[in-house]
């Protein structure tokens, strides 16, 4: 029998899973919006997944499991799954697997960016942006609201562009304020979003790109990577060809589902229930008093019944058996 | 009128606190003086010197104002506070300023000079605290405390040395919470050295792996700022997250090194490092490259550089040691810490940093030691969930 693994990367704006083969083929994916709910995003994308495989009439047996993104934990909990890893590993796991010679994936999501710098396969380097949100999904979303275009035309918008507009890159509100100031002053709607859309990419490059070298192939990924006005200018700056995969938003949780795969090294199938919608998930948040710290500990029930704490810095507010 | 009783008080750093504490409770007079033990650090300390620090002023100065604020509260009236290198040294005069428009009343001293240590001046400002301190006493207790400080670092080098090799887990935190606790309880030169032998042979008894059939365990290197450095709760308890994921980890800030080694060590970190330096970059830059480089020597396999959002030093280190990642090829992860940092961004990318690790070095070595995503790692994962004492 066909063994099948599953993959969900639930990211701040977005929940994508997969249903893989053992050789790594997606034969099912969803793509939705987390919409600030996890649970309720992952028990949607389940239900699809299961709808689908349904209608390609594949009875699924899962030796697999794995979570990634902001919400892995969490999911990992309510899935029961056998791998929780960091969407880092799992983007570069996942791009290997459909692009064998990559060097470099360029990754901007809602909230994060991240650069992968990889060799012969492996990933050397890695940057991540920390402390602030400018140059993200997050950023360009806000943007189009304001100038009251969709966020999904914004880049063949750009495309129409001959005379992009100058917008600050370094930090979202002096961009904002560029923004404001010269469509006050009658610039193009187009030559604008143009603007922004350079703007996220010199943003990313100087934050991210610091002192290491991009080389071909360059994997372009996350969210952001289906706005094509960020693409050109990527390519326009970059000097080289960026690609952009079909599915390139399901990198990480094609990832995710090898590197669970990887780890079922004994092969045993896993008890999966699909119908995980009729199933109630419910979180609870309190604060821990054992120390001054006062951690915030979310506790995971299933069907009323207590299967996880999290969110403690130390085992005294994580631990399952002492109530807090 | 009788005199009011100084209650005196002073901020945290690390495990330094135990033989501060030490030394000043056997300094002061104690018909006038009594020391309040500084609060554990605590999301309400960083809080409360947030609130009432500048913006954009670096981290270790808002910690400090957090402790000061939670002792004060707790009726201390006489703060002391240690002075020095780069904005540091100005901490002082700030933070007293601050202190006072809040309204708190209290005798407020900085031990150093902004020139450095200055012996005589240092003896005076401690006579404030027992008007009989002899200059011999004074002398004594000082040396004490650093000899003192000297064993911490020591113990404390020894065991993140060693702390992967454990084969019982668990062994290692027992003898440190040990001799914590009895070094902040010394009085002789006799009882740090019997205290030294207890605490070594109790070391050595630990089981360890046999570290040649350990080779594939991650080395990686810690550099940067001393506060960040030293105080592990600000950068969430980096070391031992790192040392939970199963990894060595070597770090030369301490304030022996700082102590002792630093002034004498610049020349020869400069002369070390002149492929890449000419000059001091001031404050701990020019460790940060010099030790580096040592690292890289040493075959360490990535290194971690960490500062307190906005610390200059650092920052003027970093396009210096992104060359030096670059023509070396070793990985290093530069991270910046301020009160609002994320302690799930940080355990994301010392994850993902530590995957990326395991496979060059899986490549290198051409065995598969560990892989990812294997059990040992969903293993370490539960670890983390399910936390460990700190």
């Amino acid at each position: 029998m066909d063994k099948y693994y599953i993959g969900v990367d639930i990211g701040s704006i977005s929940t994508k899973a997969v249903v893989i083969d053992s050789n790594n083929n997606i034969i099912a994916s969803e793509y939705i919006w987390t919409e600030g709910s996890p649970i309720e995003a992952t028990k949607k994308v389940v239900k699809t997944l299961k709808n689908i495989l349904e209608k390609k009439k594949i009875k699924c047996n899962i030796y697999g499991i794995g979570t990634t993104g902001s919400a892995r934990n969490l999911i990992g909990t309510v899935l029961n799954a056998n791998v929780v890893k960091n969407e880092i590993t799992a983007h570069a796991i996942g791009t290997l697997s459909v692009y064998p010679d990559v060097k470099t994936i360029l990754e901007i999501g809602g909230q994060d960016s991240k650069l992968i710098i990889l060799k012969n396969g492996i990933v050397v380097d890695y940057a991540m942006n920390t402390l602030c949100a400018a140059g993200t999904g997050a950023f360009l979303s806000s943007q189009a609201k304001r100038l009251g275009v969709n966020i999904e035309d914004l880049g063949n918008i750009a495309l129409m562009s001959k005379n992009p507009s100058k917008i600050a890159a370094r930090c979202t509100v002096f961009a904002e304020s560029d923004l404001v100031h010269k469509a006050q002053i009658g610039h193009k709607k187009e030559d604008l979003i143009a603007g922004i859309c350079n703007s996220v990419v010199h943003n990313y490059l100087n934050n991210l790109a610091k002192g290491k070298k991009i080389e071909d192939r360059v994997v372009f990924q996350g969210g952001v990577s289906k706005n094509v006005g960020v693409v050109e200018a990527f390519k326009r700056v970059l000097k080289t060809e960026v690609y952009v995969d079909t599915s390139s938003h399901l990198m990480g949780a094609l990832g995710v589902a090898i590197i669970s795969k990887n780890a079922n090294k004994n092969g045993s199938k896993l008890d999966f229930n699909f119908d995980i919608d009729n199933i109630e998930f419910k979180t609870v948040g309190s604060q821990c008093s054992g120390c001054s710290n006062n951690c915030e500990i979310v506790s995971v029930y299933k069907d009323g019944i207590l299967i996880d704490k999290m969110g403690g810095r130390c085992d005294k507010g994580n631990s399952l058996r002492k109530t807090i | 009128m009788k005199k009011k009783k100084y209650i005196v008080s002073f901020p945290r750093l690390g495990n330094y606190v135990y033989p501060i504490y030490n030394m000043l409770d056997r300094l002061v007079d104690h018909s006038m003086v009594d020391i309040m033990f500084p609060k554990s650090m605590s999301k309400n300390t960083i809080e409360l010197g947030s609130n009432v620090s500048p913006d954009f002023v670096c981290l270790p100065f808002k910690y400090n104002m957090g402790n000061f604020i939670e002792v004060l509260e707790n009726g201390a009236n006489f703060l002391i506070q240690a002075g020095g290198g780069c904005r540091y040294g100005y901490y002082a005069e700030v933070q007293e300023q601050i202190l006072r428009d809040l309204g708190y009343d209290f005798t407020y001293v900085s031990l150093l000079e902004p020139e450095g240590i200055n012996v005589k001046k240092l003896y005076e400002k401690v006579r404030l605290l027992n008007l009989n301190l002899s200059f011999a006493k004074f002398a004594k207790e000082v040396i004490l405390a650093i000899k003192a400080i000297e064993l911490l670092d020591k113990v404390e080098t020894y065991i993140r040395d060693n702390y992967m090799y454990e084969i019982k887990k668990g062994e290692f935190d027992k003898i440190h919470k040990d001799f914590i606790k009895n070094v902040s309880n010394i009085s002789f030169i006799q009882d740090l050295i019997k205290l030294k032998k207890n605490v070594y042979k109790r070391l050595k008894l630990v089981k360890l792996l046999d570290k040649q059939s350990s080779k594939h365990i991650i080395k990686v290197g810690i550099i940067g700022e001393l506060y960040t450095s030293m105080e592990p709760f600000s950068t969430f308890y980096l070391e031992k997250e790192l040392a939970s994921l199963g990894v060595k980890v070597k770090r030369y800030t301490t304030v022996t090194y700082l102590l002792f080694k630093k002034g004498k060590s610049i020349k020869k970190h400069i002369k070390y490092a002149n492929k890449y330096i000419d000059y001091a970059l001031g404050a701990d830059g020019t460790e940060s490259i010099a030790h580096t480089l040592e690292l890289i020597e040493k075959g360490y396999d990535g290194i971690i550089h960490i500062k307190p959002f906005g610390c200059t030093p650092e920052i003027n280190a970093i396009p210096i040691l992104q060359k030096i990642a670059q023509e070396n090829e070793i990985p290093i992860m530069y991270l910046t810490f301020d009160s609002q940092t994320s302690q799930t961004g940080i355990k994301t990318r010392l994850e993902a940093f530590y995957d990326m690790l395991v496979m060059k070095k899986n490549m290198k070595m051409e065995t598969k030691c560990i892989e990812i995503g294997s059990k040992e790692n969903r293993l370490n994962y539960d670890k983390q969930k399910y936390g460990f004492q700190n």
